[in-house]
């Protein structure tokens, strides 16, 4: 919370027009920056406006099994996708046996969503044999370092041998764990000699004793599949790597600076599920940055230390490692040197969207399921407009009970209530706009109860001045110096609350996911411009108006007529000739 | 208005008040009752939990004319249930259930066949799986349990450890208020309730925080005199922000009622109630507990400590002393009241009347800033 601070200096100086002026700055850019971007209505959730439902079924062919734990974790994963920040309102839930349901609200591209959700969505990093831009090229076979080989440790890479030429030969087998026995050929075989070594320390390899000899069919497979890909059509694309096991060497394709490259990559070295926290970071002290920093958990860490330590020893492109999503290599990173530890950064010329998008794909890429989509079909509010506008209706006719009730109470004061009001509502409104488009901000019908409570919450920081305002003329201060004094302590408190309600809303963000995360951002939302509309609105009109004399006069009606306040009368006497004392300082 | 302004006033300068701290046995009495019958509420009735939380059955029709909220009423009708109906963008319809077993859903599958007067082939059933489910229900609690450490440590930190307790006291108090009366009413829970909950924490704390805060303010220097005990000045407190507390609970009540009353009883609509009860409960609750329960806790609490206590014994000494002196003081230190910010309103045993109005002639408040 800067704003108090900044407040502090702005407002509590007798520079209340300067604050003043700030805030309404930021309405009008607010509200103007809202109609530019044209998305003028907040974006409701699923609840109130409808949306996009899709259905996707659980794949029994793929390796794990179709059983609650796995689905409930490809639920949770779908959730936090779909969700991303976790204010998109985004439902997602088991259906039967094998089948999640996601329900999209209205207004999110749901063709970006599917993706989003994702068909198959299993996430590896896989050691990267040959790369080149694509279209009608032949191999670009560049030898690979001969100290590769013999450098490995693993005890299953000693078995590969040592010199060059019996890498060459053994490299097949070692990349074709499984019975399968795709291999590639005796062309990519010099390229491959590094990816041996590095698959060796995969968990698939210790397996790895298939001849090379009776592969060969699929190694010429794969080597006709890898000349072929033409990555810079569509169809190719999707289909490229379809149906790889972690196991098998595959080939990909990944986009960069927008040209397409294809790849042929070796087996898995590490498993999406193996990442376990990925996020994107600016990195300020080297100015090198969107950076994407990941954290392994201790297997993934160990292997991972294990495949960086041998790619670091090679040439271009061999010393790349491909993350591939879905049969796409999303990122090829290059390794400069072995990642011990568990921690490593990605860094790149990333714009702040890529690396965001490529930290969700490395925290929630891998899916322990595949799952294929069945139907897709768009969807009804479940509670309909009717909900929305009684509930609106309902807090409009609460908002004038409120309204009645602080003009009763406060009389001329109210007008400062009602305009901090209207202030913080139009804020709220225009940032939620705003938000939308931004971050996927989507508001459902307890957001709305909750925006509605918020004017509780608002209104609660005027009356604690208010209060102590009068409390202060009680004890015969006149107005101006009155509305100073009591708002340092009326600050504190302010402060101190808010930061309670502050905090429950920061914990439950970073704790919880989907409805409750979306909420605790509103709470949290409310909560920061209630401090801001205070500081930079409530207080320096306040001052403005001290020096109106329908204010300072103490008129009976505004609310701040010593009388009524029940000022002691001779206290009042004495401080009555010391009033027009005051005007004149002025 | 100006009743209550008078009222506002004459709470400020003490002239009426009313014993909170004192009678505090039968506001702890009241708060154990209301507790022990939400507690039996609570485990004899039981939550009606919705279909996020124990998933349900979904039933898909074909292309059908018949309208959304006449399904919603053949459904409730069909299962007892409320029932969440969408449509979907083939003119087919999907009905949830919540809390339905295979047997259920096929009993209300024949009769929502008859209803829609479709063959019953013609409408899929499946049952789903709780979208909130324990993970999420579980990650709300582990944000709760929390924030309930942090905020301890943060007022233990910002007060004291007794008023951290005593404000820990007041919020359980609340949800298990909140709680209950769910279990009682039988309303249905859904995620719309566990949200308003959760704002509860929110805002129950924030009036207790308020309280506390003048509270901590007046006790600054209690020590030094032997006038007041550490009750008295809690009582004070209480009594001196219960015009803000009054305030803000209407404020913040009203809309909450209008959601209630008006949204969800007058135009039925379901969902806001579930949302407006628990809010409205809970505000309740919140602004009678920061006063009822906190405070006087915090008063018990600070009580046991030595030095409270010999300044209790102090204090009752000096009025057993002299009651007549002490009736002239009180005026006295009415007058005094008007002191600047930095000493307490309390601490006014050593000030005398001369003092007072020699301060207040000499001293035009404007310098003072």
């Amino acid at each position: 919370m800067a704003a108090p601070k900044r407040g502090r200096s702005a407002s509590a100086q007798s520079k209340p027009g300067r604050a003043l002026a700030l805030i309404l700055i930021a309405i009008v850019a607010l509200t103007g920056g809202m109609f530019l971007s044209g998305h003028t209505t907040p974006r409701l959730g699923i609840d109130l406006a409808g949306g996009t439902s899709i259905t996707l079924e659980a794949k029994s062919d793929q390796g794990s099994a179709i059983n609650k734990a796995n689905m409930d974790t490809a639920v949770e994963i779908m959730n936090r996708r779909v969700n991303g920040l976790g204010v998109s309102e985004a439902e997602v839930q088991t259906q039967g046996d094998r089948n999640i349901i996601v329900n999209i609200p209205k207004g999110t591209n749901s063709q970006e969503a599917r993706e989003q959700v994702g068909t198959t969505a299993k996430l590896y990093f896989r050691p990267v044999l040959a790369q080149e831009a694509t279209g009608p090229a032949a191999a670009s076979p560049s030898p690979s370092a001969s100290g590769s080989s013999s450098a490995s440790p693993s005890p299953s890479a000693s078995k590969s041998g040592a010199t060059g030429e019996k890498a060459t030969s053994s490299s097949s087998p070692s990349a074709t764990p499984t019975s399968q026995g795709r291999a590639v050929t005796d062309a990519l075989k010099a390229d491959s000699t590094p990816s041996a070594s590095a698959s060796a320390s995969s968990p698939a390899s210790p397996s790895a004793s298939a001849s090379g000899g009776t592969a060969t069919s699929s190694e010429a497979k794969l080597q006709a599949q890898y000349a072929a890909l033409d990555c810079s059509k569509k169809a190719q694309r999707t289909k490229a790597g379809e149906g790889a096991k972690p196991g098998d060497t595959t080939v990909g394709c990944g986009e960069y600076g927008g040209v397409w490259y294809k790849y042929l990559l070796g087996p898995a070295a590490v498993a999406g599920t193996e990442v376990k926290k990925a996020q994107a970071v600016f990195d300020t002290q080297t100015a090198a940055g969107w950076q994407v920093t990941m954290t392994f958990n201790s297997k993934g860490a160990s292997k991972f230390a294990d495949i960086t330590g041998k790619l670091a020893q090679n040439t271009q492109p061999l010393n790349e490692f491909g993350i591939v999503l879905d049969g796409q290599v999303v990122s090829s990173p290059t390794v400069s040197s072995s990642i011990t530890g568990g921690n490593a950064q990605i860094s790149g010329s990333f714009t702040q969207e890529e690396a965001q998008n490529l930290a969700n794909m490395l925290s929630y890429g891998a899916l322990p399921l595949s799952f294929k989509e069945q139907s897709v079909t768009t969807v009804t509010a479940a509670l309909g407009g009717e909900q929305l506008h009684a509930g609106l209706l309902a807090g409009a006719i609460g908002l004038a009970l409120v309204v009645i009730y602080l003009v009763a109470y406060y009389r001329g004061l109210s007008i400062v209530a009602m305009a901090s009001l209207l202030v913080s509502a139009i804020l709220t409104y225009v940032i939620m706009a705003l938000l939308g488009p931004a971050i996927g901000f989507a508001l459902n019908l307890p957001a709305v109860c909750g925006a509605i409570v918020a004017i509780g919450i608002t209104a609660d920081s005027f009356i604690v001045y208010f209060e102590r305002i009068r409390d202060e003329i009680r004890e015969g201060r006149s107005l101006r110096p009155a509305v100073e004094r009591a708002w340092p302590r009326a600050r504190r408190t302010i402060l101190v609350s808010d930061f309670v309600s502050f905090l429950a809303a920061a914990v439950l963000f970073v704790v919880t996911v989907g409805k409750v995360q979306g909420f605790a951002f509103t709470l949290g939302l409310t909560t920061v411009l209630d401090v801001v509309v205070v500081f930079f609105f409530t207080k320096p009109l306040m001052t403005l108006l001290a020096r109106r004399k329908f204010f300072a006069s103490g008129s009976k009606w505004s609310g701040l007529d010593p009388k009524s306040l029940g000022a002691k009368p001779p206290l009042r006497r004495t401080r009555r000739p010391a009033a027009p004392a005051h005007t004149k300082e002025a | 208005m100006s009743k209550l302004g008078n009222l506002g006033a004459r709470l400020h300068r003490g002239e009426i008040s009313y014993d909170f701290i004192g009678h505090r046995k039968l506001w702890y009495g009241i708060s154990i009752l209301i507790t022990i019958t939400a507690i039996v509420g609570l485990a004899v009735r039981g939550l009606n939990m919705g279909i996020d939380f124990q998933g349900g059955a979904v039933f898909t029709t074909e292309k059908t004319s018949v309208s959304v909220s006449q399904a919603e009423d053949y459904a409730k009708e069909a299962s007892g249930h409320d029932a969440v109906v969408q449509k979907l963008g083939n003119g087919t319809m999907r009905i949830q259930i919540a809390g339905m077993d295979t047997q259920q859903s096929d009993k209300i599958k024949n009769k929502l066949a008859a209803d829609f007067k479709v063959d019953p082939e013609k409408i899929a059933a499946d049952l789903v799986g709780p979208s909130w489910g324990d993970q999420i229900a579980n990650k709300a609690w582990q944000g709760l349990a929390i924030f309930m450490v942090l905020v301890v440590i943060y007022l233990a930190i910002a007060f004291e450890w007794r008023m951290a307790i005593a404000a820990l006291v007041a919020l359980i108090h609340d949800i298990t208020i909140t709680v209950g009366i769910y279990a009682l009413v039988g309303f249905e829970v859904t995620p719309g309730t566990v949200i308003g909950l959760l704002t509860i924490l929110g805002y129950s704390l924030y009036d207790t925080v308020v309280v506390f805060d003048s509270l901590k303010e007046q006790t600054k220097d209690i020590t030094k005199q032997n006038r007041w005990t550490y009750s008295d000045i809690a009582n004070r407190s209480i009594n001196g922000t219960l015009v803000r507390s009054i305030n803000t609970t209407v404020v913040a009540l009203l809309p909450v009622a209008g959601l209630l009353f008006i949204g969800g009883g007058f135009l039925g609509a379901g969902t806001l109630n579930d949302i407006s009860l628990s809010l409205f409960v809970g505000l309740a609750a919140g602004a009678y507990s920061s006063i009822f329960i906190a405070t006087p806790l915090v008063a018990d609490l600070k009580e046991q400590e030595p030095a409270m206590k010999a300044l209790k014994k102090r204090v009752l000494a000096k009025r057993a002393q002299a009651d007549v002196e002490e009736e002239l003081a009180e005026v006295r230190g009415d007058a005094v009241d008007d002191e600047p910010e930095d000493t307490p309103h309390a601490v006014v045993g050593p000030r005398t009347q001369p003092a007072s109005r020699g301060r207040g002639r000499g001293r035009p408040s404007g310098k003072r800033r």
